[in-house]
């Protein structure tokens, strides 16, 4: 294998990587919110699925990337409305509500799909932006400047989450409702409103992960995430509920896949090795976890319903 | 005596009024149930089946029930035992995953015919029949013309796990392009999964990077990989159902199946009181797989012609895949 051939998988490794791990971070991001203001949300995949399918829907009406990615988001909007409901009004179990959203998405997407769609009809996807200078820069423009405008919207999704978690009134009231709800709610924060906007927000976000796979892939089916919201739920306690740790677990995860694939398909990984291969990025994930969960607390009031006085 | 021959014959009458074989000669609607692991309409492995059966339906009353999505094997067996208990004259478990499955319930409901596939094993019960696609065979028609195609001479193959028909068609795939010629760089990338579409478009994308220049890929989760030529504009050859409408403008040809080839047989010994114990298969030669060609695609005619020839040649014995 010549040097520039093998530079060229290299950057094409990374690219796919890049691309892999979109999904998984726009959705660990919405829920690395919902959870630092104290609320689990387990419905991640249906949220993502629905999003996925009303995405897919309106491009195929509409030929408009940008509505589908509106529709996904909007979607994912209308269920944390419903789930804050539930679970904050309702005061509902957080685990088995979120495994009810997750149901109905898993079902709900596919039923309207067969109703509204029936045979797969591919979508054009976005296309890669092209960037002045940076997207023609050698090797460094192939690996982080030729992708779709759903990728930069992610990854710049890091940075504005870290602000306003970390350097702002809004995220200090997050942090502080999902460590101790008491004693936020006696120095006059809304525990109801700001989880309530949380929950909606990181939903919001599973909306548009789910619209971006879709959207990417150029196509819908039944259970289009195959268990990627998850996954997200796995990476945010991975990344310890920050952005930033959330963004390097989604990449970790991408990466690893993307080079199991690259592996596979130049024979380094043999046939016979391959399901076992397929398992690299769970079990890294898995061991990740493990090394995390000694070294980070999860959110105190993590779960648990606050009720005033209760 | 006398009296004994009415029991014995009301008996056998009973026997014969309950029979499914009577059922069948009697003109009801023969009920049958297919439990498939993806959609019914996925433009693959489930469609092929429920379209073989639709084919059927045109000459024979059929009362078709079909539980589709049930990824999930213990959906799956849950399924298959409740279309058992509810009477269902055949119930069709598609899906090599199935197998363990079904040799559990079968032998619960010894008046119902089951059938299952892609495989070769009844598990020695009289109630379970066994179907395979040679899908090596086309899969060898399609690896000859990927690789007259390639102007890199680089093919790749997406595939799922290595099981079943998918595990033919990628082998014949493989074989049939080294035929054509011995320098190919064949390249295969099982993914572990029959769903992830995100990770079959990566893994298109990686052979791309790598020089293939030709694709196909089999299971349900390709559709991925097929966006990812398309947006490239790699040629791409299709498995299990006509894939055209997914892509036109690179889609060459597709394997398609026709279930209904041995669907016919099955029901057949069925109508003659056989419920299972047989493994059918189709291939090339029963016309249970042809080739569909995508006319929309500008396919050189010496491509065309070489998978001409490769069809000819499997049918006529003088080319063996790796079938058996």
């Amino acid at each position: 294998m010549s040097d520039s051939f093998a530079v060229m998988i290299i950057v094409a490794t990374i690219a796919s990587g890049i691309r892999l791990a979109t999904p998984f971070l726009l959705a660990s991001l919405g829920e690395a919110l919902g959870q630092r203001s104290g609320v689990l949300n387990l419905g991640v995949d249906g949220v993502m699925l629905l999003g996925a399918f009303g995405a897919y829907y309106t491009v195929l009406q509409s030929n408009n990337l940008y509505y589908g990615l509106l529709v996904g988001i909007a979607i994912g909007l209308l269920i944390g409305v419903f789930y804050a409901f539930i679970t904050l009004n309702l005061q509902a179990e957080q685990g088995v509500s979120g495994i009810g959203i997750y149901l109905f998405g898993l079902g709900m997407s596919d039923l309207l799909f067969q109703k509204f769609v029936g045979t797969p009809r591919p979508i054009l996807p976005f296309m890669p932006l092209d960037i002045p200078v940076l997207s023609g820069l050698p090797v460094v423009g192939e690996m982080l400047f030729q992708h779709s405008i759903i990728v930069y919207i992610a990854f710049g999704l890091v940075p504005v989450m870290s602000f306003v978690l970390y350097r702002t009134t809004y995220g200090l009231n997050i942090r502080a409702i999902g460590e101790n709800p008491e004693a936020a709610d006696s120095l006059g924060v809304s525990v109801m409103a700001t989880r309530y906007s949380a929950i909606i927000i990181g939903n919001g976000l599973a909306g548009l992960a789910g619209a971006a796979l879709a959207i990417e892939l150029g196509i819908f089916q039944q259970n289009l995430t195959n268990a990627m919201g998850f996954i997200a739920i796995a990476l945010v306690y991975f990344g310890a509920w920050s952005p930033k740790g959330v963004m390097i677990g989604s990449l970790v995860f991408g990466l690893v896949q993307a080079i199991v694939l690259q592996c596979k398909t130049f024979g380094v990984i043999p046939r016979s090795a391959s399901d076992l291969a397929a398992m690299a990025p769970a079990i890294i994930t898995i061991l990740a976890l493990v090394v995390v969960a000694k070294r980070f607390k999860q959110p105190s009031a993590l779960t648990k319903p606050y009720v005033r006085g209760g | 005596m006398k009296k004994f021959n009415l029991s014995l014959s009301a008996l056998l009458l009973a026997l014969f009024l309950l029979s499914p074989s009577a059922l069948l000669a009697s003109g009801k609607a023969l009920r049958v149930a297919i439990i498939a692991p993806s959609a019914q309409n996925d433009l693959a492995f489930t469609q092929s089946i429920v379209d073989g059966i639709n084919a059927i339906k045109k000459d024979r009353d059929i009362e078709l029930a079909i539980t589709d999505g049930t990824f999930v094997v213990e959906d799956a067996a849950a399924a298959i035992r409740d279309y058992a208990k509810k009477g269902y004259d055949l119930v069709i478990a598609h899906g090599s995953q199935y197998g363990g499955s079904l040799k559990e319930i079968a032998p619960d409901f010894p008046d119902t015919a089951f059938a299952w596939g892609t495989s070769a094993d009844t598990f020695g019960l009289p109630n379970v029949s066994s179907y395979e696609a040679a899908s090596d065979q086309g899969g060898y028609v399609m690896g000859v013309m990927a690789a007259a195609m390639s102007k890199k001479g680089g093919v790749g193959v997406i595939g799922p796990i290595e099981v079943g028909d998918a595990k033919l068609y990628v082998d014949g795939f493989v074989m049939g392009a080294k035929a054509q010629n011995p320098k190919i760089r064949a390249k295969v990338n099982y993914i572990g999964s029959f769903s992830d579409v995100a990770l079959a478009a990566e893994a298109a994308r990686a052979h791309m990077a790598a020089g293939a220049d030709v694709l196909t890929g089999t299971a349900q989760m390709v559709v991925g990989a097929i966006g990812a030529a398309r947006a490239k504009r790699v040629a791409w050859f299709g498995t299990q159902a006509n894939q055209t409408e997914l892509a036109p403008e690179i889609v060459v040809a597709s394997q398609v199946y026709k279930w209904e080839v041995i669907l016919k047989k099955i029901i057949a010994d069925m109508d003659n009181g056989v419920k299972g114990g047989k493994m059918y298969d189709i291939n090339l030669a029963n016309n249970g797989i042809v080739i569909e060609f995508n006319d929309a695609y500008k396919l050189d005619p010496a491509v065309k012609e070489a998978g001409m020839k490769a069809i000819a040649g499997i049918k006529d014995g003088s080319i063996v895949t790796s079938h058996k």
